[in-house]
C-alpha cells in the first residue's frame, strides 16, 4: 500500500480521533464477531464438550479422534478431489466462455447474462435440479434411453467412486459464469494496441491468448481461483440436496461433517475441532496469495 | 415442538392435540420439518431461554445432556399418579427416568426392525410360508431373485442401513451379542466368530438389493413392496402409514414378522416429549396436564393407531389395532424379549460413528477385518 502523504499537524489530529471513532464499530464487530468466535472454536475444540460447551480441557483429543475417524479422512479426500476437478473445471470453461464473449458476438448481452444466470440460483435449487437430472430412474439416463439407447448408462450419482464427479459437474454448472465474468473484465481491460500490434507481426491468435494476454490477465484468475477455492471449502448445500452424503457416506465433505456433528450428533467438541482444521486449511490457501500479492506489488512499486 | 409433518404423523397429532385441549389446554402447534432441525431449534430455543412448553425427542440419549444442565423440569408428579414405575416397559424407563427423576413422557414405541414382504411377491415368486430363520429368509430372497423381482427393498440412506445392521444383530446375533455390543461397548465381542457372521450375512442381503437403491427415501422402498415389484423390506412400524394410506390392509395383502422365532428380540424405540424447565406455575401446570393426556389410555389408542407405532402402555383395548400392532403389543407382554435401540444405549456421536462404518462397509468392498477394527475403534467413545 502506498502510504498517504502526512496531514497538516493541528486539523489532523481531530480528524484521526473521528476517523478511528466512526471505524470503532467496525473494530469491535471484527474482534468480537471474526476472532472472539474463533478463539471460543479453538478453545471448545480443546474441551469434551458435548450438546453444549463446557470447560473440561481435555488437550489434543478431539484432534486425535477427528483424524481417526474413516468419515473425516474420506470427507478431506473428498474435498480434495472435488477442489481440483471444480477449480480447474470452472477456470477452463470460464476463461473459453470469456474468449467467447470478447469476439464480440451479437447479442452478447443476453449471452452473459445467460452463463452468468446459474450463479444467481441458490445451490440448493441447483443440486435438486441436478439430482433429478442424473437420477438413473428419472433423469438423462433414462431419456436417452427412451430415445432408443437402452444400453445407455449414466449413473454417477448412485456410483461410489463416481459420485464427486456427478457433484462437481453440477457445481462447475454453477460457478463458471462467475469465473467468466471475472475473466472477461479482465480481457476488456487488455489494450487494444497489443491485439493490433500481434495481427501485424502475424501471431496466431491462440499464440495471443495464451503468451500475451494470460499473463495480463493474471490477477483476474488469481482472484477466481480464490473465490472458487474458499467455494470448494464451503461445499455443503450441493451435496446436501444432491446427495445427502450418500451412496453410503461416499460423498461427504468436511462442511457436512461439521454440521452433522454440531447439530445431530451432539460433539461440538469435535465439530470444533474439525472447523479449526478447516481454518488451518482456508489459512494455508490464503497465507501465499497474500504473500506473492504482496511481493509482486512490491515489484511494481521498484518499477516506477 | 415437534417434527410429525407427513400425511399420517400431523393426523396423529392432532389426535394428542384433540385430548389435551379436552382436558382443558390450550394446544399451540409448532411443527418444524426434519428431526434433525426441529431438535436442534429445540435446543437453541431452551439455551436461548425462550424454551417451548414442551419439545419432542426420540426416546434415546439425545436429551441427556440437557438433563444435565438443569434445563429440564421433572413430571415425577404424573409418573407416580399413573404408576409409571409398574407400568412402562423397561428400556422406555431407562431412558426417561434419570437420577430417579422421570424428565420425559413417552408417547408411542415404535419398533424400527420389522419385516415386511408383500403377500402378491410371495406368491408370484412361490413362497408358501413366512420365513422363521435367517437361512429360510435367504431361500425366499433367492426365489424372489428367480421370479425377476427385487428381493430387498432398501433405501440406501445410511439410517436405512443401520436399521438393517442393528435388527441383525439383534435376530440373527441375538440379544447378549446386541447387548455386548451397543449396551457394554465391549469391542472384543466384535472381534468372536458369532458377531463375524453377522457382518458377513448382512453384506450378502446387499447382493438382494438394486441397483437404483442408493439414497431412496424409505417410502418409496415400502412403494415398491405395495406395488409388488419387490419382496422384503426392513422397516419399523411407520411403514405401515404407507400400506394404509395405499388401502392395503395386514395379512391380506401384506405381512409382518418382528423377527425369527416365537422369542425373537422385539426392539424398542419411540417418541417422547420433554418439558423445558420455567417457573411459571402455569406452564408447570400445563406441562403436567399435557403429559397425563398424552399417556391415557384412550389417547394412546388413538394416536398410535394413526402413527402406526404400538401404546406405550399394555392396559388398552388392543381390538381397534391393526394385527402387526397386536402382534407387537402381545410381545410387550413378555419382557424378557423387550431389547432398547441403539440410540437408547449410545451417545449420538457414538451411535452416529458405528452408522457411518456400517454404511461405509456396506457400500464398499471393504474387509470385515477393517470393519471389525473400525467399530472396535468408534463403540469406546
Amino acid at each position: 500500500m502506498a502510504t498517504p502523504p502526512k496531514p497538516p499537524p493541528r486539523r489532523g489530529k481531530r480528524q484521526n480521533w473521528a476517523v478511528n471513532f466512526a471505524l470503532l464499530p467496525m473494530a469491535v464487530t471484527v474482534l468480537l464477531c471474526y476472532l472472539g468466535t474463533v478463539l471460543w472454536s479453538i478453545v471448545v475444540s480443546l474441551t469434551s464438550s458435548k450438546t453444549f460447551p463446557n470447560t473440561n480441557f481435555v488437550g489434543l483429543a478431539q484432534y486425535e479422534k477427528l483424524f481417526t475417524t474413516d468419515r473425516w479422512w474420506l470427507s478431506l479426500h473428498n474435498m480434495a478431489l472435488f477442489g481440483v476437478i471444480f477449480v480447474i473445471a470452472c477456470l477452463a470453461l470460464g476463461f473459453f466462455l470469456a474468449v467467447f464473449i470478447d469476439q464480440k458476438v451479437r447479442g452478447e448481452g443476453i449471452l452473459r447474462t445467460i452463463f452468468l444466470y446459474p450463479y444467481a440460483m441458490s445451490f440448493v435449487a441447483t443440486g435438486l435440479v441436478w439430482q433429478w437430472m442424473l437420477n438413473p430412474g428419472l433423469g438423462l439416463q433414462e431419456a436417452v434411453r427412451q430415445l432408443g439407447f437402452p444400453n445407455f448408462e449414466f449413473d454417477w450419482i448412485i456410483s461410489q467412486d463416481k459420485v464427486m464427479y456427478a457433484i462437481a459437474l453440477a457445481a462447475v454448472w454453477q460457478s463458471a459464469g462467475l469465473v467468466m465474468a471475472l475473466l472477461l473484465a479482465g480481457l476488456r481491460g487488455v489494450d487494444e494496441e497489443i491485439w493490433k500490434a500481434a495481427r501485424i507481426d502475424g501471431i496466431p491468435v491462440w499464440r495471443v491468448y495464451m503468451s500475451i494476454v494470460l499473463p495480463m490477465i493474471a490477477p483476474s484468475i488469481a482472484t477466481a481461483t480464490v473465490l472458487l477455492s474458499l467455494g470448494v471449502i464451503k461445499v455443503f448445500d450441493v451435496v446436501v440436496a444432491m446427495t445427502g452424503g450418500g451412496p453410503g457416506i461416499a460423498s461427504e465433505v468436511p462442511a457436512k461433517f461439521i454440521m452433522d456433528y454440531l447439530f445431530n450428533r451432539a460433539n461440538i467438541g469435535l465439530a470444533s475441532a474439525a472447523s479449526v482444521v478447516l481454518l488451518l486449511t482456508v489459512l494455508a490457501l490464503l497465507l501465499p496469495w497474500l504473500y506473492a500479492k504482496n511481493r509482486m506489488e512490491k515489484n511494481n512499486n521498484k518499477g516506477h | 415442538m415437534h417434527w410429525w409433518t407427513s400425511g399420517g404423523e400431523s393426523a396423529a397429532v392432532q389426535e394428542l392435540a384433540a385430548a389435551f385441549n379436552k382436558s382443558g389446554g390450550q394446544w399451540v402447534d409448532t411443527a418444524v420439518a426434519g428431526g434433525e432441525a426441529a431438535r436442534a431449534a429445540a435446543i437453541n430455543r431452551i439455551v436461548g431461554g425462550n424454551p417451548p412448553t414442551a419439545a419432542m425427542f426420540n426416546t434415546s440419549q439425545q436429551y441427556l445432556d440437557i438433563i444435565k444442565e438443569g434445563m429440564l423440569n421433572d413430571i415425577d408428579a404424573v409418573a407416580a399418579k399413573e404408576k409409571w414405575d409398574t407400568m412402562l416397559p423397561a428400556p422406555v424407563i431407562s431412558s426417561i427416568k434419570v437420577n430417579g427423576h422421570y424428565y420425559a413422557a413417552p408417547v408411542n414405541i415404535h419398533m424400527p426392525s420389522w419385516f415386511w414382504y408383500s403377500k402378491p411377491a410371495f406368491a408370484k415368486a412361490g413362497i408358501t410360508s413366512e420365513p422363521k430363520t435367517p437361512d429360510e429368509l435367504f431361500a425366499a430372497l433367492d426365489k424372489l431373485k428367480a421370479a425377476g423381482l427385487v428381493p430387498l427393498a432398501l433405501g440406501g440412506q445410511g439410517w436405512q442401513e443401520y436399521i438393517t445392521f442393528y435388527s441383525w444383530v439383534a435376530q440373527v446375533g441375538g440379544t447378549d451379542l446386541y447387548m455386548k455390543f451397543f449396551k457394554d461397548h465391549d469391542a472384543a465381542v466384535i472381534n468372536t466368530p458369532a458377531f463375524r457372521k453377522v457382518l458377513t450375512d448382512f453384506k450378502r442381503l446387499k447382493s438382494y438389493t438394486d441397483a437404483g437403491s442408493p439414497g431412496r427415501n424409505w417410502n418409496d422402498a415400502t412403494s415398491m413392496l405395495i406395488t409388488g415389484k419387490a419382496g422384503v423390506q426392513i422397516m419399523g412400524d411407520w411403514a405401515k402409514g404407507e400400506f394404509n394410506n395405499a388401502k392395503q390392509v395386514a395379512g391380506k395383502d401384506y405381512g409382518c414378522f418382528p423377527g425369527f422365532g416365537p422369542k425373537s428380540p422385539y426392539i424398542i424405540a419411540g417418541d417422547v416429549f420433554v418439558f423445558p424447565r420455567t417457573k411459571d406455575a402455569n406452564a408447570i401446570k400445563a406441562q403436567q396436564m399435557l403429559a397425563t393426556s398424552m399417556t391415557s389410555a384412550a389417547t394412546q389408542v388413538a394416536f398410535n393407531n394413526k402413527k402406526g407405532s404400538i401404546p406405550i402402555r399394555t392396559d388398552v383395548d388392543a381390538s381397534q389395532m391393526d394385527l402387526c400392532a397386536q402382534a407387537g403389543l402381545t410381545i410387550m407382554k413378555d419382557k424378557t424379549r423387550q431389547i432398547a435401540v441403539p440410540d437408547m444405549l449410545l451417545a449420538p456421536d457414538v451411535g452416529g460413528a458405528v452408522q457411518d462404518i456400517i454404511s461405509k462397509y456396506w457400500n464398499t468392498a471393504q474387509s470385515v477385518d477393517d470393519v471389525v477394527k473400525a467399530l472396535q475403534g468408534a463403540i469406546k467413545g
